[in-house]
């Protein structure tokens, strides 16, 4: 059979101008593993840079306006029911959305098949055009993100202001949103172990935004507050990163809609905080640095990153080629399958 | 012949369609036939609190019940039928009060004292949650409405019984009888403990609130074990309602029952076995006199097909007047009694329900139990086990896993296909008639009295006496149900899906396998893997199929959306966009699929999803099958399918076909 390539360049432009049907076939494509697909995938993303995710000089409210951020948490914690709230603050305040909802998959021995319930409590009750979700699933990452989120990241803030990652925070997912998102929120049920386990685990410097979802269960939400609050404030859980931020910790009920508000504002005040510090771009550029050399790890293998210089070599060379690091990939991928001819 | 006879129990059938004149004429059909209480169906948009003319009501009007949009709808069903003397039993729960207060309003009306009305609202949400799928509001604001109906209706309507706590919807939704007894004495203790919370009846006044609950039970094929839970449940009730409440008066802890035999185990294939099947499930329910139903209403031998007509409505009630009048059943006292087969039953039963009772107490009751998916996981999993024992013949189902050789039926051959087929007009004269009484109402009245129901929600005020205000002034189904979610909001359901596991019937190792390498290559060859979107459009809340769809294609290796109930066909195209799936499946059980389906593909194809094939599942008759499939619909799924593997072998071929790819041969043989 024949697939079905679209043109990137006529594509990049339709996803630009928000057209839902677009945003989808661009999706469709990014997620597609024949490798005509992968090529035309490529040529896509570079089409879409140099647009609203960077280039801040040229288009500085455009930049302004866009935020990435990874909502975590154990499972039971609430993301999804949070998330609904949060869309309905931000949609309120008229900024689109766009959410990426990722559930695990079922080991491959047991077919590698997944149920993605999560649209399910994220979707609002009437037909909204400014609310855009695609649910994931985790494929075979050993907990980790699958390789095509980030791409589908890249493409839905090309056309929406707040893209929102939702993982379920098991082990590798933890490492990888925080090598996504521009604000990762961590959202944490009131007495339960997991939060405890989380704080134990040594990867506390991840989260920027704290929630105590839940808070209408009174004392127990309090009492976690209090915790999380004095771990995320101590300066050995955040050895090198986040001067100046303030790492806020919110107790907020997504069933009674009760300090949603409070936490949006937290949520863009981060988002303010990266762009007064310089931060956003080089966060950027850093995440696409490390999953360019993801993505080529997955289709050329560690052979293939040697062929071109090897891990370290290719992380300086994106982050020196930052802007254009995507012609730059397309430009290494071409460079290694000619090595395999 | 002068020997004493006992008096039968109430006889019903449950009834309503297409318009309230339509239902009023076939209530005074079934009551000349000798039927002794009004069971009502009312269609979902009224169960859901829409009007007919919203959106979300489109195809659904007067379709599996009557529309009642306002007190002259109600005036209209019941028109030359004296409230005062008659037993009405409503199916309504999550607009329960609100269909309380117009029957109260019209009684008030026609100069009837409220203290006359006997009959029963089922106002059960928490099974809504987990089976039946017409909840509207979260559970805190829903349980406090059932209070204020139970606190209203003990002082100002106290023949009338507010809540009939559903167990019946359970056992539809795979509960085993030990679960069917936990979970229903749960629910009831759940409902009972919050009116006494609300503070509004003394606790010396407490004795004729428990003596208002009443039950609605199922019962299954398995008589003698269905009537052993009916002793179960006599025998627990008693005790509960004595130490938990302090009921001192036996009488007033006596489990009062109303059934409605058994909907799961009725077949399409050789339809007419459903009759002795819907016999030997009334005896559970009749046979012990101690354990006797109240009141009985049977289903039609063709449920599984469509909805039944006026003739086999009358059949199903005439097996009860056989029973109850030829036979010598009511000239004895209980034949149980004193049986140490059925004593050690009953025994076994209850401490399996007592144990279960004490898990969902320690998980911190049953709203918690709820709300976590435990309630619904253990349900799936139940019914899965279910399915599973069919298709692998260790549970005989005749007619459709063993012995299906059959002549052909004439019940089937009339012109009519042997079902009864709602009146298309019926929606657009019901709008008519909507928009026509909204237009000669008062409207200064009909504000003022939302803004009291208003006011009433947000406060403690009990939600009563502002409803049948309403009701007096013309408000309307729809903004009753819209008043009270801009101040509740509106449930929305763990799916329960997600976590239950599905093991594989026995023997069907190689048929998975199969499957599971089947759909990995076909993803591999269109370059992702396969994605499904399942949901559910239209107002019917029925979900067990669909999710038995999601959970099996997750398990041979699908990526399934599970969109759930109360879909548009705007939101299923639009989820279909969004989420880049290969296939849609859509489940519809309401019988509104014509309108749905078609709607759907319009929706599909206004986003140029055209390609994406369509598949539906339901309660669907031949004719209606063969016209779906002729206006693009790839394939449709019926209850005569119930080969799991089978199916998903289908719906894997039916996405190779639609992307070009040559379609696999039938699945090996089980083995």
């Amino acid at each position: 059979m024949q697939v079905q390539v679209p043109d990137a360049e006529a594509l990049a432009v339709r996803i630009l101008r928000g057209e839902r049907s677009a945003v989808a076939s661009g999706l469709n494509l990014l997620d597609n593993a024949l490798p005509a697909a992968r090529e035309c995938a490529t040529a896509l993303l570079t089409a879409l840079a140099s647009r609203r995710w960077q280039d801040g000089d040229a288009q500085p409210n455009a930049q302004r306006d866009t935020h990435l951020i990874g909502i975590t948490g154990p499972p039971g914690a609430g993301k999804s029911s949070l998330l609904a709230a949060l869309i309905g603050e931000w949609r309120g305040a008229g900024h689109t959305v766009a959410v990426l909802a990722v559930d695990p998959s079922s080991r491959p021995e047991a077919g590698g098949g997944a149920l993605l319930g999560d649209r399910i409590r994220i979707k609002r009750s009437e037909a909204d055009d400014g609310l855009f979700i695609r649910s994931l699933a985790s494929r075979h990452q050993l907990g980790g993100l699958a390789n095509e989120v980030w791409p589908m990241a890249r493409l839905l803030l090309a056309c929406f202001d707040r893209v929102v990652i939702e993982t379920v925070g098991v082990g590798q997912t933890e490492i990888d949103i925080a090598e996504i998102a521009d604000t990762v929120c961590y959202v944490a049920q009131p007495a339960s172990g997991d939060t405890i386990q989380y704080l134990k685990s040594g990867i506390m410097e991840i989260p920027d935004v704290f929630a105590i979802n839940k808070a209408d269960l009174g004392g127990a939400a309090h009492k976690t507050a209090a915790e999380v609050g004095r771990i995320a404030s101590s300066k050995s859980a955040h050895p090198d990163r986040g001067e100046g931020w303030d790492y806020p910790v919110c107790l907020v009920s997504a069933t009674h809609n009760t300090g949603i508000a409070e936490l949006a504002v937290h949520l863009q005040r981060h988002h303010t905080y990266l762009l007064d510090s310089a931060q956003l771009m080089a966060r950027r550029h850093r995440h696409q640095a490390a999953w360019l050399i993801r993505l080529l790890r997955d289709d050329f293998g560690h052979f293939g990153l040697e062929l071109v210089g090897g891990r370290d070599a290719l992380m300086q060379r994106f982050d020196q080629t930052a802007g254009d690091a995507l012609t730059d990939y397309a430009q290494l991928r071409k460079e290694i399958l000619s090595r395999f001819h | 012949m002068t020997t004493q006879r006992e008096k039968p129990w109430l006889m019903r059938t449950y009834s309503g369609h297409s318009s309230a004149k339509a239902s009023n004429t076939l209530f005074r059909t079934n009551l000349a036939k000798g039927q002794t209480g009004l069971s009502v169906a009312f269609d979902l948009p009224t169960q859901t609190g829409y009007d007919a003319d919203s959106p979300l009501a489109r195809g659904e009007v007067g379709k599996v019940g009557v529309p009642i949009a306002h007190i002259g709808d109600m005036d209209q069903l019941f028109d030359q039928i004296p409230l005062d003397q008659m037993n009405t039993s409503m199916t309504i729960n999550a607009t329960a009060p609100w269909l309380l207060a117009m029957y109260i309003g019209l009684a008030e009306k026609r100069g009837i004292d409220a203290k006359l009305l006997s009959g029963t609202t089922q106002n059960d949400i928490i099974k809504e949650y987990l089976s039946r799928g017409t909840y509207i509001y979260p559970p805190v604001p829903s349980m406090r409405m059932i209070a204020d109906t139970i606190n209203y209706t003990v002082k100002h309507v106290p023949k009338w019984n507010p809540t009939n706590i559903c167990s019946y919807h359970l056992q539809e939704a795979g509960a085993t009888p030990v679960q069917e007894l936990a979970y229903a004495l749960c629910t009831a203790t759940t409902v009972l403990d919050r009116v006494m919370a609300s503070g509004a009846i003394s606790a010396a006044e407490f004795t004729p609130v428990v003596e208002r609950i009443s039950f609605f039970v199922n019962a299954g094929i398995r008589f003698i074990e269905e009537t052993c839970k009916m002793r179960a449940f006599g025998e627990m009730w008693d005790e509960l309602t004595r130490t938990r409440y302090q009921v001192s008066d036996p009488k007033a802890r006596r489990f009062r029952y109303g059934v409605q035999v058994n909907s799961l185990g009725l077949t399409e294939p050789q339809p007419e076995n459903n009759v002795q099947r819907i016999v030997l499930e009334m005896l559970a329910v009749v046979l012990s006199k101690n354990a006797r139903a109240r009141a009985v209403q049977l289903p039609a031998w063709n449920e599984a097909m469509g909805l039944p007509r006026p003739w086999d409505q009358q059949w199903a009630l005439r097996m009860q007047q056989v029973m109850a009048f030829e036979t010598d059943l009511l000239e004895y006292g209980d034949i149980f009694d004193g049986s140490p087969v059925i004593a050690a039953k009953v025994a076994e039963l209850i401490a399996g329900a007592k144990a279960e009772i004490a898990n969902v107490e320690a998980q911190g009751g049953m709203i918690a139990a709820i709300e976590s998916g435990y309630i619904k996981r253990e349900l799936v999993t139940s019914h899965m086990k279910r399915l599973r024992a069919i298709e692998s013949g260790e549970l005989k189902i005749i007619g459709v896993n063993s012995f299906t050789e059959t002549a052909e039926s004439p019940l089937m051959a009339g012109n009519d296909g042997g079902i009864m087929k709602v009146d298309p007009a019926a929606e657009r004269e019901q709008i008519e008639r909507l928009q026509a009484h909204r237009a000669q109402r008062n409207q200064a009245d009909v504000d003022a009295a939302l803004r009291a129901l208003t006011d009433a929600a947000k406060g403690t005020d009990n939600i009563m006496p502002s409803s049948i205000r309403c009701a007096h002034a013309g408000v309307t189904t729809g903004e009753w149900g819209d008043t009270l979610r801009a101040v509740f909001g509106e449930f929305r359901p763990p799916t329960g899906i997600d976590i239950s596991a599905s093991a594989e019937p026995k023997g069907k190792a190689n048929q998975v396998a199969s499957l599971r390498a089947r759909v990995a290559e076909t993803g591999k060859t269109l370059g992702r893997p396969l994605k499904l979107l399942v949901g559910k459009p239209g107002l019917d809340g029925h979900s067990n199929g669909a999710e038995q769809i999601a959970v099996k294609a997750r398990d041979i290796g699908f990526e399934v959306v599970y969109d759930g109930i109360r879909l548009t066909p705007q939101q299923i195209a639009q989820a279909a966009e969004e989420e880049g799936v290969h296939m849609v499946g859509i489940s519809i059980l309401s019988g509104s699929h014509m309108e749905l389906v078609e709607s759907v593909l319009q929706e599909m194809k206004a986003r140029d999803l055209g390609q994406v094939p369509v598949i539906v599942g339901g309660i669907i008759p031949q004719e209606d099958a063969d016209r779906l499939l002729a206006s693009g619909v790839r394939a449709v799924y019926t209850p005569k399918d119930f080969d799991m593997n089978a199916i998903m072998c289908d719906m894997v071929n039916v996405i190779r076909r639609q992307y070009g790819l040559e379609p696999q041969g039938e699945l090996v043989p089980a083995g």
